[in-house]
């Protein structure tokens, strides 16, 4: 029988950890992520747990130490956030080059600056060509679930690469909710025995790790690093069809909520999912055919999967929780409009950038962005593709709502916005509609 | 999968190599030159030398090699030249001096 509890996130991770009984932990406290060894400290102290707690200096040795221990034949865990995460940065890339599958529990923060310690995901969303798999959390139970199940897929032989299960910093970390924990005698066995074929205290087989590749030999070594993100996919589905036989909570590469039929949708990432399911309730009861696609695994990243999944939809809001300053919209949007590019008949999408810094999306700001999405479907005008929702701004454009009074009062904008814009303008469409950006009227579209 | 560092070459393909670029046979310097950069160099001088073996034992590259309890000139394949043999031999058996080229 499944064990009832209530927990924090951190509290969760770190009995997660407990039951595994990693060998090494290296680790450095930063905020929200401190909790997790901390806990698990005192499990080190009272015996609890073989694990060698190494209490480094700063993250880079953290993760130093994890990539020396996983190449010496050891189980290495880590847990970090932002800054803290970002010190870790070139190490990142060297312990999925090297493959070894260190697992990190990252409790996502706003890096800096300004500093700031709440929650989102521009670390993570930074080091997402790093090689690592980044699977993402909604709840405490989503994050003790992830994992308990990153480690066999990190480690599968066909796989051996790093895995960060991330969850939203306080949002859930801090945040205690109701559980159901496996027996501890249930996650040894899901996890296993960690053996590698190859490792340095194999007297047996001297061996010398993260050597000098010459160019006429480094690209090889990135495209075996491609092969095994490709593996990873069906690691990935293997472990969770495994996980569901054991719990019965199923996963895969992205949550679908009230997809089937559903004409417009909100592609999301991490706890903010809640939030908006509760509006998909609300709209739904209401007759609205609304849905939800919540991206569990962000690398490898699922596109055909995710393009099969919105292949009936008509309109797309993308939200991204980290900022990319590319100008042209957020990473996890960029990915999936790339997704969707195949498609014969692709949906309208569009981008929002939120939550940063801990700024909180609420029902209501879901509710405008599935009336904008209903709106762009009824007349087929797509307006500024990349846009923010929930931060002030003095100019009148339509950037998404600041709070629930500037709503109205954008809308009642000398037409601005791009419903009554757009639609008086005959035909423009999503090319023009990126002179909103700039908060230029219908003059500027005009001359388009 | 290869695993013999000699039987790979700039013909490999990255499905051959082995994964990460491990090296999974000891001493596999042997088969390349490493000492061409080397801007001192270690001077043997024979007759000052009692075979003591310090500097066999020193030598960070294994560049000293020694035969029926001798050792014998450096090893220039390998030898670095960072003078630690030098530094440390007690009967001034070793020089070091500019490398000419």
């Amino acid at each position: 029988m499944a064990i009832r509890d209530r927990l924090s996130g951190n509290e969760a991770v770190a009995i997660a950890m407990k039951q595994i009984n990693p060998d090494v932990m290296g680790a450095f406290p930063i905020t929200p992520s401190t909790e997790i060894p901390q806990y698990f400290s005192g499990y080190v102290a009272n015996g609890e747990v073989d694990t060698e707690f190494v209490a480094v200096e700063s993250e880079h040795s953290a993760m130093s130490t994890c990539i020396g221990a996983e190449a010496a034949g050891a189980r290495a865990v880590t847990a970090t956030s932002s800054n803290g995460m970002a010190l870790m940065w070139e190490l990142l890339y060297i312990a999925a080059s090297d493959r070894l599958p260190i697992t990190m529990a990252l409790v996502n923060r706003a890096l800096s600056g300004p500093i700031n310690i709440n929650n989102d995901h521009s670390e993570s969303m930074g080091a997402r060509d790093a090689g690592w798999i980044q699977i993402y959390s909604e709840s405490n139970q989503e994050a003790y679930d992830n994992f308990i199940m990153a480690m066999p897929i990190g480690e599968n032989k066909k796989v051996r690469l790093p895995v960060m299960v991330c969850q939203d910093g306080f949002i859930t970390s801090h945040a205690v909710e109701n559980i159901e924990l496996l027996e501890d005698d249930k996650v040894k066995a899901f996890v296993g025995k960690y053996t590698p074929e190859n490792y340095l205290l194999k007297k047996e087989n001297p061996l010398a790790v993260g050597p000098y590749a010459v160019s006429s030999y480094f690209m090889e070594f990135k495209m075996q690093q491609v092969e095994a993100m490709r593996q990873a996919k069906t690691a990935i589905l293997e472990v969770a069809a495994k996980f569901e036989a054991l719990t019965g909570r199923k996963y895969g590469f992205f949550e679908e909520y009230s997809m089937k039929d559903a004409e417009v949708a909100i592609i999301i990432i991490g706890s903010s999912a809640g939030t908006c399911k509760a509006t998909v309730d609300e709209m739904r009861a209401a007759g609205k055919k609304v849905g939800m696609i919540k991206i569990r695994v962000f690398r490898p990243f699922p596109m055909e999967e995710l393009a099969m999944a919105l292949s009936k939809v008509k309109v797309v809001a993308v939200m991204d929780k980290a900022e990319g300053f590319s100008n042209a919209g957020g990473p996890l949007f960029v990915d999936t409009r790339s997704a969707l590019y195949d498609m014969e008949n692709r949906p309208f999408i569009i981008n929002y950038v939120y939550g940063l810094g801990g700024r909180d999306i609420k029902t209501n700001d879901f509710d405008y962005i599935y009336n904008q999405l209903f709106t762009i479907k009824d007349t087929g005008e797509v307006g500024q593709v990349y846009r923010h929702i929930g931060q002030r701004s003095s100019e009148n454009i339509e950037a998404g709502q600041t709070d629930k009074n500037n709503q109205n009062g954008l809308n009642n904008q000398s037409g601005l916005n791009n419903q009554s814009g757009l639609n008086n303008q005959s035909g423009l469409n999503n090319q023009s509609g990126l002179n909103n950006q700039s908060g230029l009227n219908n003059k500027t579209q005009k001359e388009v | 999968m290869i695993r013999k560092a000699k039987d790979i070459d700039e013909n490999t393909t990255w499905q051959e190599l082995t994964t990460a670029a491990e090296i999974c046979e000891p001493a596999t310097s042997k088969m390349f030159s490493t000492g061409d950069w080397r801007t001192m160099t270690p001077v043997f001088i024979e007759e000052k030398c009692t075979h003591c073996m310090f500097c066999v034992l020193y030598c960070p590259d294994s560049c000293i090699p020694v035969k029926d309890d001798k050792r014998l000139d450096f090893d220039f394949n390998h030898c670095k030249g960072c003078g630690i043999c030098y530094k440390i031999c007690p009967f001034k058996a070793i020089d070091f001096v500019k490398e000419e080229k």
